[in-house]
């Protein structure tokens, strides 16, 4: 049985006296331990996806399933089953960069003493060892990333979500985290959503690559071979293939199509 | 001044500053200071109560806040002097008097900074917690609170001045005891040097109470970064 069923699934949102249409018919499936990137353009309902994913928000129609319980409607099942990095690093401002990064389990319940542990090593690990007591205000962008990364992966999900993550870093740290996040994710075998809107962020992240079209639904679901992540001609091969499908999409879309 | 006006109605600093002196040296003046800061203290801490306990009912609640705000508004509307008349006519005690009319004036300041404040909760934030799926228990302590204490800190430095202006305008009124019957006793004895040895006395402690207030808010908000801004700032500008 897949670890993610995404069934006809659909979300308008009102806005003054249109409503728009965020996404308009999603269908596919996810297994466990796969990493799925999902590419497309702005707008194409990625970040809306994600949020229904969460549970945060209610589906207008159709059916999303983790391991056959609904994240909205079987809310509390989640309980520490979810890690979520998002585009901005969202830490709490009045909490330092350990505290930030054992809120997870201290939601979970874990005595004090085993959070600061598990959060210290989780900080140490992703090079943060010395910043412990820093606030997020003094922390660069890049670091206040590192602590949002360490506060998905140190409940120990089962599944990993991460939207448009390192796209506002610069080249060199998005590269070492990327890298960082790839090796934690094998190495602990999660199963992987990566949002983004660059392809070879999506190219390199995922083992399956699903594009969306605007208003959010799959045009393309594309398993991504090994050798497209060493070979540049097969990288720009399916790079060029993905961007047509993208170019062909949007000539023809509406980005704020009427119910 | 007390140069061009008689020392009836302006007073010399050296007449000032004895009576001053004479007040903290005495027990019964003692008496009526703490009698008129707990009196501050405790309306302050009760609006606070019943202030929070509104604001966030209404923060969660657009039913409670449909049903609350108008009637919030009327309480703030109405002066402090009509509820001190009002207060005098419904209650004999003079401590609940005085009470009722530090509820009904600070509550309304108190749950509408918090209701503010939880209005203002950043929904990334809400959304980054609800992921860790917290109990409702959990949500509060570890995101409203946190955000509601700056608003709540605002609240009480707004209120204390407030509530110690209607404290003695309260004690004028029937109070045996407090700085409101020393101000009064001094004003039927005509004597202005004391009048202002006890205004002296109420602002020393105004002014305790906010540099208290500042120190809390220093030690609850260190992890604000804080903006310096120098007359090379506005040059810049």
């Amino acid at each position: 049985m897949p670890k993610i069923v995404v069934d006809h699934l659909a979300k308008e949102f009102t806005t003054g006296r249109e409503r728009v249409v965020a996404i308009a018919d999603l269908t596919f499936t996810v297994e466990e331990g796969e990493l799925v990137a999902i590419v497309g353009r702005t707008g194409c309902g990625k970040s809306t996806f994600l949020s229904l994913l969460l549970g945060v928000e209610v589906p207008t129609r159709g059916d999303i399933r983790i391991d056959g319980k609904h994240p909205y409607y079987d809310f509390a099942c989640f309980r520490g089953r979810l890690g979520v990095v998002f585009q901005s690093h969202r830490l709490m401002p009045w909490r330092t960069a350990l505290d930030n990064a054992r809120l997870g389990l201290e939601i979970l319940g874990y005595p004090e003493e085993e959070q600061r542990r598990r959060a210290t090593a989780w900080l140490h690990r992703l090079g943060l060892k010395g910043f412990e007591w820093a606030y997020p205000h003094q922390l660069s962008g890049g670091m206040q990333q590192r602590v949002s990364i360490a506060r998905a992966f140190a409940v120990e999900p089962e599944i990993l979500l991460c939207d448009e993550a390192f796209g506002h870093l610069d080249e060199l740290t998005a590269l070492e985290l990327r890298s960082i996040f790839l090796d934690l994710v094998r190495a602990e075998h999660k199963t992987g959503l990566f949002v983004t809107h660059d392809i070879d962020e999506a190219i390199e992240m995922g083992e399956r690559i699903l594009v969306f079209g605007r208003p959010g639904r799959v045009l393309e679901d594309l398993a991504v071979p090994a050798r497209a992540r060493e070979d540049d001609a097969e990288r720009l091969r399916l790079r060029r293939h993905i961007l047509e499908t993208m170019r062909a999409e949007g000539s023809s879309i509406d980005a704020r199509a009427l119910v | 001044m007390s140069l061009f006006f008689p020392a009836y109605l302006v007073p010399g600093i050296q007449e000032i500053i004895a009576k001053f002196v004479g007040l903290l040296s005495s027990p019964r003046a003692w008496q009526a200071i703490i009698a008129t800061v707990l009196r501050i203290l405790v309306g302050l801490a009760l609006g606070f109560v019943v202030g929070l306990a509104l604001g966030t009912a209404m923060g969660v609640s657009r039913q409670v806040e449909a049903y609350t705000k108008p009637l919030l508004h009327f309480v703030m509307g109405v002066p402090a002097l009509c509820w001190t008349i009002i207060a005098i006519i419904w209650f004999a005690n003079i401590e609940i008097r005085v009470l009722f009319i530090m509820l009904v004036v600070t509550f309304p300041v108190f749950a509408i900074q918090i209701l503010d404040a939880i209005r203002g909760v950043q929904k990334d934030l809400s959304d980054m917690l609800l992921a860790f799926r917290p109990t409702p228990r959990q949500y509060f302590d570890l995101l409203i609170v946190p955000t509601i204490i700056p608003a709540a800190l605002t609240a009480w430095k707004v209120n204390l001045g407030y509530a110690a202006r209607v404290v003695i305008v309260a004690e004028l009124v029937g109070a045996s005891v407090g700085v409101g019957n020393g101000l009064l006793r001094a004003q039927e004895l005509f004597d202005m040097g004391l009048v202002l040895a006890w205004t002296l006395v109420l602002a020393f402690f105004l002014v305790l109470g906010e540099f208290l207030l500042g120190r809390l808010e220093a030690w609850l908000l260190a992890w604000r970064p804080t903006v310096q801004h120098t007359p090379a700032t506005w040059e810049r500008l």
